[in-house]
């Protein structure tokens, strides 16, 4: 691992400037009338805010080695977990057992 | 002292001593290892939200109205910040400034109480609406039964949330008091990089709980 000590105070606060104003831009994008576009927008911001916070505040930019597999790895069970419940469901003929 | 007792003893310490032998690299390493278990327990909780919106994306953009999204965006932003004092209290202990590691961390951990503060205004206000999903859930729209499911993942989220921040103001109390001590030097302050790791993965969790939940759809 990379000496954190030199990494100056300004990236931090630039990183944390970053979130805030994605957090205004997600905030603000339910105001307008984006239709359909709404989910995509709001899940592409929120993407961009957690890379942010893993790479700068979690230092993922200065981890190297197996750390990166493990993480990968846990980001590709996620996937399966996700996507395999989700293309049963999506699948189904009858849909979701009612609701009363 | 004979050398297995020694290393027997460093093994009942209480405040991490117990693996110091191992690299900051590699300490980091099992903090992540449990931080992946982490993003699979929330992960089901999140594949379940994605069966119901799917199935049912008007209900859940109307029951989404009923949250305040005032509150919730301010506590975003509350979050967002904890996590920018802790980055610094990590930094800080990299370059070993005792007193500043014990400022950024009690400045995050009041503005993690802070957020649980607004949340629990949110939470008695939705109780008060019977907007929790128990015995007297009454719900004004027109699908109350699928409504429910909203507010059943609504809570389950943020409440499952809640816990972990709770549980990590308890561990950034116990590291600022290590701090306070001078247990941390710039070579060694692996925990202090673990706890602030475990807060920034609590802070990812909101990031994708706040749009799902409140941000659903046009207002």
């Amino acid at each position: 691992m990379t000496d954190l000590s030199n990494i100056p105070r300004r990236t931090y606060f630039l990183v944390y400037l970053a979130l805030m104003v994605l957090l205004a831009a997600t905030v603000g994008a339910t105001f307008l009338p984006l239709g359909p576009f709404h989910l995509a927008i709001s899940v592409v911001i929120a993407v961009a805010k957690a890379v942010l916070v893993m790479l700068f505040f979690m230092h993922l930019r200065h981890t190297r080695g197996r750390t990166i597999f493990l993480i990968l790895g846990g980001f590709l069970l996620l996937l399966i977990l996700i996507g395999l419940t989700n293309i049963d469901y999506f699948t189904r003929v009858n849909g979701l057992p009612m609701v009363h | 002292m004979s050398e297995i007792s020694m290393v027997h003893d460093e093994r009942t310490s209480i405040e991490g001593e117990d693996f110091e032998h191992l690299s900051l690299e590699t300490q980091s390493m099992g903090m992540w290892l449990f931080l992946m278990s982490e993003v699979m327990f929330f992960g089901a909780v999140f594949a379940a939200y994605i069966v119901y919106r799917h199935a049912y994306p008007q209900v859940f953009e109307e029951a989404s109205r009923h949250l305040d999204l005032t509150l919730g965006s301010i506590n975003t932003a509350i979050l967002l910040t904890s996590s920018f004092c802790m980055a610094l209290a990590v930094n800080s202990a990299a370059r070993g400034l005792r007193k500043q590691i014990v400022f950024f961390l009690l400045a995050t951990v009041l503005l993690g109480i802070i957020f649980l503060g607004i949340k629990f205004i949110e939470y008695s206000k939705e109780f008060s609406a019977h907007l929790f999903p128990g015995g007297d859930f009454q719900y004004p729209g027109s699908d109350p039964a699928r409504a429910k499911i909203f507010f059943s993942l609504y809570f389950t989220l943020t409440g499952l949330h809640a816990v972990h921040m709770i549980i990590g103001i308890f561990l950034i109390l116990i590291l600022a008091r290590s701090a306070w001590r001078g247990h941390f030097t710039a070579e060694r302050y692996a925990p202090v990089d673990m706890i602030g790791l475990y807060w920034h993965f609590v802070d990812m969790v909101w990031i994708f709980i706040f749009p799902l939940l409140y941000l659903i759809g046009p207002k």
